[in-house]
Formats: C-alpha cells, sequence, structure tokens
C-alpha cells in the first residue's frame, strides 16, 4: 500500500510543476494582454516579401 | 496620404489584411504641430528611460481597433528607420516603440505616428499605472495556488470517503491528513487573506459587512479541521475550505475585470494639450502650458482648445463652446473680446494675449468649485445590509443549537452543532451569486460599449426612477446641424444670389445654409453690411437681399416651425427661410417613447430654446424642460429631484455636466471617440449605443432578479446543511456534497440567466469585438 504514497507524492509534484508554470507565466506578463498575441501570430512576414 | 507612405515602404499588404482598416485619415497637419517635443523638459516627462543609444516611450493610440492596426504599428520601423523595436498592447491600446537617438527624435516618432492616422494622445498627468497591473497579477496568483491545493486536497479527502475505514492503513490516512493541513495552509494564509483583512477593516469602522462572515467561517471551519485532525477524530472540512475559496476568488477576479483602457476620472487638464505656441519676439517657441503667463501671445491653431481666457488680437475666431457651455452653435469673437478657456476654434490661425493663466482660468475655476468636488453621497450597497442579518441570523442558530445540546448534557454535541453551523452557513453562495452575476452583467455591457466603473454602479442603475438628459452632445450630435429650406423655391439666378450674400458672412448660421445650398455661381455683392449677431444685407445683381433672424429681417414664413431661423428676404418681401435644427441621435424617439413609459424624464440643457417644441414632443408632456441652464443649475436640479426622494440618472457629456454627473445616483457620459474627454462618472456609454439605454438599465433591473433568485436556491442547500448542523451530526462528506453542489448550481444559473436576459433585452447582437 505504501506505493501510493510514492504515487501521491509525485503526483503532486507533476502538479506543483504546472502551478509553478503558471505562476511563472503570470510574472512574466503573459496574462497582461491576452489580445495582441493572438492577432500577431497570424501575419506571416515571409509573405510580403514575396510580394515584391 | 496614408496609402502612399505605405507603399513607399512595402507595406502594400496593410489592405489586404483587413477589408475595412478604416484608419480616421487626419486632415493636413501642420508642420510645426509637434515642435513642443524638441522640449527637453516636456521629453523628460514623456520618456520612460533613456541612454545616449536608446529611448523607450509608451504612448497611448486611442485609434487602435483592428488586426491591421497591430500589423502597422509593429512593422513601423520600415517607415522610420530610426525606430528599434514597437510592440502593442492591444488591450490597453498602448504602443511601447524603442527608437535610436541617433538616427530620429521623440517628435519624429511622433509625427511618423500622426502620418499614418495614429494621433498619439499626449498628456503629461496620466502615464498608466503599473498598480493596477500588480493587483491584477496577485489576483492570478491567489487563483492558482488555491486551485492547485483544492484539487490535491479534494483528491486525498475522495479517498477518505469512497472507502470505509479499514480498507485503509492508518499510516497512509495518517500521511493524508498531514498533506490535507500543509496544503491547506497557502489556502488559508495567502488566497483567503483579503477576506480577512476586508473582515477586519469592517470591524475597525464598526461596521460588519458581508467579508465577516465569510472570514469567520473560514476561520472556524479551518480550527475545527485542524482539532479534528489532531484528536483523530474526523477528517475535517479542508476540501470544502479551499474549494470555497477557489470559487469566491474566481467569482470576485470576473467581477472586477475592468476596463484598462479607460479612465472614469480625468480631470480638465487632460483635456488641455500639453504645449502651447508662444509668440517671442517674432519667433515660435513651444512652452508647456504651466509656464504660459499672462500677458503672453498665444498661437491657436484650427481645432485647438483654447487653455486659456484669453483677449483675441489676430484673426477669426470661431469658437465651439459645446463642451463647456452646451451651446450648439459655434460663437463668433471680434477683435479686443474675450475668450475664455475651454473653447475650440474651429477654422483658422488666430493670436491671443492671455488673460488668465491656465490655473487660474474660468474652465479651472468651474472645475475647482468645492461644490462639484463634494464627497460622493455613500451609496449604501444591500449586499452588506443582507450580510449583517446573515450574521446575526446565523450567530444565533449556532448559540441556539449549541445551547439545546448544552442543555442535554451533550458538550461534544454542543460544540459540534456550534461550529457546523457556522461552517455550512457561510454566506458564500450570496457573495457568489453576486459576483458572478454582475460580472457577467458587466461583461455583457462593455461588450455592447457601456462601461460601468464598477459592479455596485449595477445596484444603483437597478432603483433608477428619474432619468435627467443634457441636450448638446447628449441627444443630439456635437456636430452636424440639419439644414432646410422652407418658402418660395430659390432657382438658379436667385440661389446664386442668395448664396453669394451668404458666402460673405463668417456666422456658423450663414456658413451652413450656404453649405446647404451647394451653389457654384457666385455673383458680386455690392454694398455688403453686417450686423453682429443678427443678419447681412446688400446688393446681387440689381436685388437687395437682406438674410438673417426673424427680427432683423422683419418677419417669419412659418411661424409654428421650431429650430434656428435664418429668413431671406428678396427686395422687401418675404422668400422663405432656413430652418437650422438640432441632428438628433439615431433611434433617439425609439429610446425616449419607451423611456418615458417607465421612468420620469427632464431635460437641462445650457443651449438656447429654440428646440423646445422638438424636445417636448420627444419626452412627452409632462416632462420639465429646462433651458439656458449654467452647471450650478443643473447640479441645484439634480439635488432637489433627490430631495423629493427620486433615485436619479443623469446622461451627460460636457463639462457643463460635470456635478450635476457627479451628484447624481448614477452619473452616465456619452462619448463619441475613445479619446474624448469624458467627466468624472460613474459609467461612460458610446454615443452610437445611447438608444439602447432602456435595455440597459433593463438588464440591471434583472440582475437584481437573478441574484434573488439564486440567493433563494443557495438558502434550500443552507437550510438542508443547517438541518444536520444543529443536530450535531453534519460530516465532512455532507459538507464536501453540499459546498460544491451549491457553488456549482449558482455558478452556471447566474450565468445561463444573465445570458438569457442579454438575448431577451437584444444586448447580443454585433458582438464581435473589433
Amino acid at each position: 500500500m505504501s506505493i501510493i504514497i510514492l504515487l501521491l507524492i509525485v503526483s503532486i509534484g507533476i502538479a506543483g510543476g504546472f502551478l509553478v508554470a503558471f505562476l511563472w507565466s503570470v510574472k512574466d506578463g503573459q496574462f497582461d494582454d491576452i489580445e495582441s498575441p493572438a492577432e500577431r501570430i497570424l501575419f506571416n512576414n515571409n509573405e510580403i516579401n514575396k510580394k515584391q | 496620404m496614408v496609402y502612399e507612405i505605405l507603399e513607399e515602404n512595402n507595406l502594400c499588404n496593410y489592405y489586404e489584411l483587413n477589408a475595412e482598416p478604416g484608419i480616421i485619415q487626419n486632415k493636413n497637419t501642420r508642420v510645426d504641430k509637434y515642435a513642443f517635443l524638441d522640449d527637453l523638459e516636456i521629453q523628460k516627462k514623456l520618456i520612460q528611460f533613456s541612454n545616449s543609444a536608446h529611448s523607450h516611450i509608451t504612448l497611448y493610440l486611442p485609434q487602435i481597433h483592428c488586426s491591421s492596426c497591430l500589423w502597422l504599428l509593429e512593422n513601423i520601423h520600415k517607415v522610420n528607420a530610426g525606430i528599434v523595436s514597437s510592440r502593442v498592447n492591444f488591450t490597453k491600446k498602448e504602443v511601447f516603440i524603442v527608437f535610436d537617438n541617433a538616427n530620429t527624435s521623440l517628435r519624429k516618432v511622433v509625427e511618423t505616428l500622426d502620418n499614418i492616422g495614429y494621433e498619439p494622445y499626449l498628456s503629461l498627468n496620466e502615464i498608466s499605472s503599473d498598480s493596477k497591473l500588480k493587483t491584477d497579477k496577485t489576483r492570478w496568483y491567489k487563483i492558482g495556488v488555491a486551485g492547485f491545493c483544492f484539487g490535491n486536497i479534494m483528491m486525498m479527502s475522495l479517498a477518505d470517503y469512497m472507502v470505509t475505514s479499514n480498507l485503509i492503513e492508518p499510516k497512509i490516512a495518517l500521511f493524508f491528513k498531514i498533506l490535507s493541513v500543509i496544503l491547506s495552509l497557502p489556502v488559508l494564509f495567502y488566497s483567503a487573506t483579503e477576506f480577512f483583512v476586508s473582515a477586519w477593516y469592517g470591524i475597525k469602522n464598526k461596521y460588519l459587512n458581508i467579508d465577516f462572515p465569510v472570514a469567520l467561517a473560514l476561520a472556524i471551519t479551518f480550527i475545527r479541521s485542524i482539532y479534528e485532525i489532531l484528536s483523530n477524530t474526523g477528517n475535517g472540512y479542508l476540501d470544502s475550505l479551499s474549494g470555497i475559496v477557489f470559487f469566491m476568488l474566481i467569482g470576485r477576479w470576473l467581477q472586477s475585470r475592468t476596463y484598462q483602457t479607460i479612465s472614469f476620472d480625468r480631470d480638465y487638464k487632460s483635456f488641455f494639450p500639453i504645449a502651447l505656441n508662444v509668440v517671442k519676439d517674432q519667433r515660435i517657441v513651444p512652452t508647456e502650458i504651466s509656464k504660459v503667463k499672462e500677458k503672453d501671445i498665444i498661437q491657436i491653431h484650427s481645432n485647438e482648445i483654447i487653455p486659456v481666457d484669453a483677449i483675441l488680437s489676430k484673426g477669426h475666431a470661431s469658437i465651439d463652446y459645446s463642451f463647456v457651455t452646451g451651446e450648439s452653435l459655434p460663437i463668433q469673437v471680434n477683435i479686443g473680446e474675450m475668450i475664455y478657456a475651454g473653447g475650440k476654434q474651429l477654422d483658422g490661425i488666430l493670436e491671443l494675449v492671455v488673460v488668465k493663466e491656465v490655473s487660474q482660468s474660468y474652465l479651472t475655476n468651474l472645475w475647482n468649485n468645492s461644490i462639484f468636488n463634494k464627497k460622493d453621497p455613500i451609496k449604501t450597497n444591500s449586499y452588506d445590509t443582507i450580510g449583517k442579518y446573515f450574521t446575526y441570523a446565523v450567530i444565533l442558530i449556532g448559540i441556539v443549537s449549541g445551547y439545546y445540546w448544552f442543555l442535554k448534557g451533550s458538550t461534544t454535541l454542543m460544540w459540534n452543532a456550534f461550529t457546523t453551523v457556522l461552517i455550512i452557513a457561510c454566506p458564500c453562495a450570496l457573495l457568489l451569486s453576486k459576483n458572478y452575476t454582475y460580472g457577467n452583467i458587466l461583461r455583457v455591457l462593455g461588450l455592447n460599449k457601456f462601461y460601468l466603473r464598477s459592479p455596485d454602479i449595477i445596484e444603483s442603475l437597478s432603483k433608477i426612477n428619474h432619468i435627467v438628459l443634457d441636450k448638446t452632445g447628449t441627444i443630439t450630435q456635437t456636430h452636424g446641424s440639419n439644414v432646410r429650406y422652407a418658402g418660395t423655391i430659390l432657382k438658379e439666378e436667385i440661389k446664386s444670389s442668395v448664396a453669394s450674400l451668404l458666402k460673405q458672412s463668417s456666422h456658423p448660421a450663414s456658413k451652413l445654409a450656404f453649405e446647404y445650398l451647394s451653389e457654384p455661381n457666385i455673383f458680386e455683392v455690392v454694398d455688403f453690411k453686417e450686423i453682429e449677431g443678427q443678419g447681412i444685407e446688400g446688393w446681387v445683381n440689381e436685388r437687395h437681399i437682406k438674410i438673417g433672424s426673424p427680427k432683423f429681417a422683419g418677419g417669419e414664413y412659418h411661424k409654428e416651425i421650431p429650430g434656428t431661423k435664418v429668413v431671406v428676404f428678396i427686395d422687401g418681401t418675404i422668400w422663405g427661410e432656413f430652418i437650422i435644427t438640432n441632428k438628433y441621435r439615431i433611434g433617439i424617439t425609439k429610446l425616449m417613447n419607451s423611456l418615458k413609459r417607465n421612468y420620469s424624464l427632464s431635460l437641462i440643457s445650457g443651449d438656447n430654446d429654440t428646440e423646445f417644441k422638438n424636445i417636448e414632443n420627444l419626452l412627452g408632456k409632462g416632462s420639465e424642460v429646462l433651458f439656458n441652464q449654467s452647471p450650478q443649475q443643473k447640479l441645484d436640479y439634480i439635488n432637489q429631484l433627490q430631495n423629493n426622494d427620486l433615485q436619479v440618472m443623469m446622461v451627460g457629456d460636457g463639462l457643463n455636466d460635470a456635478g450635476a454627473l457627479k451628484h447624481s445616483n448614477v452619473g452616465i457620459a456619452v462619448a463619441d471617440t475613445g479619446n474624448n474627454f469624458t467627466p468624472s462618472s460613474d459609467g461612460i456609454i458610446d454615443g452610437s449605443k445611447l438608444s439602447k439605454l432602456d435595455s440597459f438599465i433593463s438588464f440591471a433591473k434583472a440582475g437584481k432578479k437573478i441574484i434573488l433568485l439564486s440567493f433563494a436556491i443557495s438558502a434550500i442547500y443552507n437550510l438542508i446543511g443547517l438541518y444536520f448542523a444543529v443536530q450535531g451530526i453534519l460530516s465532512p462528506v455532507i459538507a464536501a456534497i453540499l459546498m460544491p453542489s451549491s457553488s456549482i448550481t449558482i455558478i452556471s444559473l447566474t450565468y445561463g440567466l444573465t445570458e438569457w436576459f442579454s438575448y431577451k433585452y437584444g444586448l447580443k447582437e454585433n458582438n464581435n469585438i473589433q
């Protein structure tokens, strides 16, 4: 049964990893502006060069 | 012009991205418009960071509205090679620019932006505050931590609930419990701190707010859980505790998502330019506005706002005071006459001698008038009141049931009953229903371009029973008037003659009439005379034509038609008249018809009463319509209504409404463009959406119904919980089922109902954000 303790620690560790990733992304400002990156990804700079 | 610049720099793709990029084409900007940006002191105030090579600046561009804007602004280095990089924040409508000091300057950067249609909004006292962003981040952290702990504690508690005690080894069970306690610590001591802080503030100011029972329930739940776990008598309620904190934090976040691009507390300073052109020894020196002194000579160009009281010394002044006084037609000012701060020059260059500097001007005095700055009457929040009674009731039930078991002689049951009553009766459901409902209402209203300062305004909005409207700029459009002609038809040669005479005058009414005729043939005018404020006359093609006010010309064509009139007399006979009326906003008639069914209405305007009949028809017979009102009179009128126990909503736009907006129960400012100056208000509505005002109020009222309904439902859950709690047999399993299920019921109910009501009131059409 003590395997459960190990499993639990592992699972909480993984979840904790995601928590840290989330906190990090907030700190980095990924949630400050959630609109412009969504638009930005649509622009393809190569396309302009082709048109020349 | 924009296209040329774009083409030169190979940015033609711009037009392919969006069929209607819709940039506002700027009128040809004059060369030295941004000369003041070369001033080092002004630069210092605007630039955030600068070293020998690069400078950083964040500029607010209210024109940002579509994906093309983003693309264009982020490729701006192709237009101005001195710009190293630029990055747009779409939500805040800001662009962050790094530029090379050697190749370009602040002035050139701003000029580049202006050239492509993005005129930056430059203001010295409105630099975006970072503090707001920081609190937003802490909220995310708290939600993240609470969510993480909640999930894990629930997973471990589940094992406890599912499996009978002999199947789970005591050693593992103990490990689970210890881990749960550890995980609950950050929830209580980090995520939930705001509830304790707010409750403590309440106690310090001697009143119980709704956070008090929440904080009490959280504290007792935690203490009791720790006691149960240490004494090995139970599993505690840590899962319910962290779950509730998590849901409540999300609710608060939903409710507090405010509008970063909108400032509700602008003062008159943001309305003014940051620098003026002062004429010194035949040279023009851009000077920071606070350094403009008495007797300085300043130069004002078309469409600029005059920030000082001054005397006109050169040029043709046609001043639009609509913002300050509510007058709809511009005013002619002659050389030697006074121009007051806040007026906007419409056409041509002026030179003025400053009489009173900015800090002493009429406008500043008006703004700083102590009556205007009186503190807001405390807008009572009915939820705090409910929370207060709720707390008393819960504590009473707890004590009674505890006392009952004490009389029965069972101290264990006494403590059980007392604590579990407090735990289960936590008014979280009430808080949740309020937060989720108001959060969603704010969101829906925001999509409809009606922005409220805070969720509490929704409650005030739902109580409104009287609406006061302003005229100029509120129910009429600030710019543009309707002109029509009634009388004997003006034909060919006569039409040209009338137009020729009109062309000679610069009075706004003559200009409107001239534009209306749009006559290309102009004759020579002999013996032209203009009598100030009355009319014009002269000889054209051997005809004596007299055009002006009914009093000047000597008669009227249609006495019964309302509006400002310009009567045409030809050779002594009345020919006809131009009728100039305000242009009402689209949909205003429908709005008024619907509003007057449910609310009493009145209109107060600073303008003259030429529109009286139109407005009376619009508002209905019983409404009060007042003209020629000063800002002070407007404010007094609001006070008078409030003394009659009316809940007043004021809708206005200009500075002359500022006092009234502030004093009314709900003050709504009407704005036509994003960067328009709006006086301090509770809400800002986009001019084009004003016609939906009745739906907005109904929607706010529906919000109240939704909250009451969900409160009733959560009360049922609470009663079930109390049924167990007073008997002292509330087990953690029951709590763990009741608490999340009541939360989830409420969240889905409030969301579903607000969405349904927004469909019902037609607030769901064209909601796509551009």
